[in-house]
């Protein structure tokens, strides 16, 4: 390359360059550091340009799928996109749970795939997939690359899309002769989607009436959603405020854990299917439910024609497309959770409003009535580890540390949503939406990569854990010293209460049979395996694996058949909650045993 | 609040990017999500701007109609939605080639009638015709549903297009 040549590409914009360089080049435009991938034939001028840089970091994965994860850790971590470079056919096909997983929990991710070259298309060539056939419904927006001069515009507006308005993956397809070919590169400065402006300022008066309404509440509740998290730092730190001047009870989504601290006077914990008692009876008799930034998700509302009937509803949403979707509303707001939120505390300051006192004193009773049923309490044992009370000294031994924790899915999800007290955003990476087993493994991996220094612990299950195992591998390559605690039921434990609640104890393919031995498993990784059998040395054990800097695989053996209460069965209203093993027969009606 | 549960016919124009893509988003949507498409109908409308527009015929409860509008509103290709039916009085019109074939008697019926329905013939043998008939969907189907004892051969619709009345654009 000529010197003159040199000094165009540092001016950026209108520098003539292959369209694999230009990949590379809008990442550092876009301010990328970290990309997770796998290479393959259709993106080999991309890996080679990417060899030819050194200022991004490239994690290698062991499957696709574990780089999407990984990319969703990494963005719900630190609140900027994460990005994706895999190959063509099995390649984007692999990343596609991923990329669901993205789209269902609002996550912004850029994923970039190789395509077979541009005259290859539609001839079944080797490694050839319809990327972005398959992968439009999963996506926010996805782009196939077909001329070189369109590449940098497309990439920029990837980032555009992603990460404005309600945050998603987004695709873009790019041949390898396109990445081979040489066009004109345009920088971020000069891109902006044609037509696409999401609306992010809230109607004042939209506003003003929400406020009059919370004033006028006798019994009002917040309901916080990912959209808090979503909107940044600064939503949660104006939702504090909000709660604070008004005195009124907030619940979350488990998506929403953190935006209000959990040490917090006002908090019940999080609402629904296996929420706190609190949280699900103040939700059913409210008079006011505060819906900002979440869905009226089934999770959440249960039985919708008996769902908070006695209440008015305010639902704060920056897709208009959630507004009256599940749940009729009374009063709809678009806009960012930050800006709707800096618009009500200024509105209810210039107002002078106040909340009804009295009103709320007597809601609040009622409230600590229910707090004091201890919703989460379990029977504790001396003989065998509790998987809630494994989580409750996870916690404890862990306070005071950066600490971050994701999850695969199962009961132990649930558990670890009822205990673990996440007093900031962004430190609890879950898969909500979709309900993805073999998240909560490479998710653990993106976050570490964020955050070095912090403590990263993926709250697993022994059947889930299997799913994304061999991501172990690129954390022992990395030298990412994530904790993946397992609490080792030797069950499909959710399967398993479900057929135990609902299939008569029918306990078909749920027991996770033939385990591998985890502690042998992590060795031959080359990271660190524990085990911990008895109550007794638990403690000791957790501190010997938070206090390693290296990955660890825990097996943590736990009571094979505890089950996770309080749970609303599905097709059930919030105050027909379970709370325990003890209590009669759930009744499910047939209707709600088609509900998943 | 209570649920409106009447299904209602409603008549949407979608103004898009006219990009690679675009119309298989918006049919992708509605088999994705359940709604139902009765007419469908695209074209390039503003060359110079990339724009086509999409006229799609779909029934359900007010509720449903809303969340269709909003589903499609959030593509990003979507510029612009609207819901003609509401939008009152909105012109709907639709062509259709319609081929009968049958002996002396009924084609003399068939072009006694064609002309009740100021339907032009387009193609003529000894023993067929082609009618080119255009306007509302209902006049098209009782059209067809007169060929239909003359020899009624095969139909080809275009699907709605449809547009506000008055001075105003969408
Ligand atoms: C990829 C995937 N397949 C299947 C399921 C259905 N599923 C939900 S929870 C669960 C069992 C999880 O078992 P484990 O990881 O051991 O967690 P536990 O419930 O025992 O804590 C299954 C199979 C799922 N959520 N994801
Ligand atoms: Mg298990």
């Amino acid at each position: 390359m000529s010197t003159m040549e040199d000094k165009n590409e540092s001016l950026g914009a209108g520098t003539q360059m292959t369209g694999s360089e230009m990949v590379i080049r809008a990442l550092k435009d876009q301010g990328v550091r970290h990309i997770f991938g796998y290479p393959g034939g259709a993106v080999l001028p991309i890996y080679d340009s990417l060899f030819q840089d050194n200022e991004l970091v490239h994690v290698l994965v062991r499957h696709e799928q574990g780089a999407v994860h990984a990319a969703e850790g990494y963005a719900r971590s630190t609140g900027k996109p994460g990005v994706v470079l895999v190959t063509s056919g099995p390649g984007a096909t692999n990343a596609v749970t991923g990329i669901t997983d993205a789209l269902m929990d609002s996550i912004p991710l850029v994923v970039i795939t190789g395509q077979v070259a541009t005259h290859l298309i539609g001839n079944d060539a080797f490694q050839e997939c319809d990327t972005v056939g398959i992968t439009r419904p999963c996506t926010k927006h996805n782009w196939l690359v077909r001329d070189i001069e369109d590449l940098s515009r497309v990439l920029h507006e990837a980032f555009q899309i992603a990460t404005t308005g309600r945050p998603g993956p987004v695709v873009v397809d790019i041949p390898k002769d396109i990445q081979f070919k040489k066009g004109t590169y345009t920088g971020p400065e000069h891109v902006r989607h044609r037509t696409y402006r999401p609306k992010l300022d809230p109607d004042t008066a939209a506003i003003e009436q929400a406020v009059a309404m919370m004033a006028a509440a006798k019994r009002p509740l917040f309901y916080t959603g990912g959209g808090i998290i979503n909107s940044g730092p600064e939503a949660s730190r104006l939702l504090r405020e909000l709660v604070a001047v008004t005195g009124f009870p907030i619940t979350s989504t488990l998506m929403g854990l953190g935006a209000y601290p959990a040490s917090g006077p006002n908090w019940l914990g999080p609402l629904g299917m296996h929420g706190t008692y609190e949280a699900n009876l103040a939700t059913s008799r409210c008079d006011l439910l505060i819906c900002l930034g979440a869905r009226f998700d089934d999770r959440v509302t249960g039985r919708l024609d008996a769902f908070s009937t006695g209440s008015k509803k305010i639902h704060l949403d920056i897709d208009p497309s959630q507004i009256n979707k599940n749940v009729r509303v009374d009063l709809p707001i678009i806009g960012d959770a930050a800006r709707a939120l800096r618009a009500m505390l200024m509105v209810w300051k210039e107002t002078n409003a106040k909340s009804d006192a009295a009103a709320l004193k007597d809601w609040w009773t009622q409230v600590d009535g229910w707090r004091a049923k201890n919703s989460l309490s379990f029977r504790n044992s001396t003989k065998l580890i509790k998987p809630q009370h494994a989580i409750d000294r996870l916690y404890e031994l862990s306070k005071g540390r950066e600490t971050y924790i994701t999850t695969e899915v199962g009961q132990h999800q649930m558990w670890a949503m009822q205990r673990f007290k996440f007093d900031e955003p962004n430190h609890w990476m879950t898969s909500g939406g979709l309900g993805t087993m073999g998240y909560g493994l490479p998710a653990a991996l993106g976050v570490q990569m964020a955050h070095p220094n912090a403590l990263v612990v993926d709250i697993a299950g022994e059947a889930s854990v299997q799913m994304t195992m061999q991501e172990v591998s690129t954390a022992v390559q990395y030298e990412l010293p994530i904790k993946i605690f397992i609490l080792n039921n030797e069950y499909m434990g959710m399967v398993r209460q479900w057929q135990q609640l609902l299939h008569g104890g029918r306990y078909s393919h749920s027991y996770s049979e033939a385990l591998p031995d985890f502690v042998k498993l992590a060795e031959a990784f080359g990271a660190v395996g524990i085990r911990a059998t008895t109550p007794d040395e638990l403690d000791g054990k957790i501190m010997e694996m938070i206090n390693v800097r290296r990955p660890v695989l825990f097996d943590c053996r736990v009571d094979p058949t505890e089950n996770c209460y309080p749970m609303i069965p599905s097709g059930a209203a919030h105050d027909q909650m379970i709370l325990s093993d003890s209590a009669d027969e759930p009744q499910v009606s047939e209707e709600g045993k088609m509900l998943v | 609040m209570s649920k409106d549960s009447r299904i209602v016919r409603h008549t949407l124009s979608v103004i898009v990017d006219n990009e690679p893509g675009a119309l298989a988003r918006v049919v992708g949507l509605f088999s994705g999500r359940g709604y139902n498409i009765e007419s469908l109908n695209v074209a390039e409308v503003d060359h110079t701007a990339h724009t086509s527009r999409i006229t799609l015929v779909t029934s359900g409860t007010p509720e449903v109609i809303d969340q269709i509008q909003a589903q499609l509103a959030r593509l990003v290709p979507v510029q612009r939605v609207l819901d003609l039916t509401l939008e009152t009085p909105g012109v709907e019109r639709e062509l259709a080639l319609i081929k009968v074939a049958g002996s002396a008697d009924q084609r003399v019926e068939a072009m006694r009638i064609s002309q009740e329905y100021r339907a032009s013939v387009v193609d003529t043998t000894l023993e067929s015709f082609i009618f080119e008939v255009a306007g509302e969907p209902s006049k098209i189907d009782a059209f067809v549903e007169a060929m239909r004892p003359l020899g009624l051969v095969e139909v080809s619709r275009t699907g709605v297009a449809a547009i506000t009345k008055g001075a105003a654009a969408m």
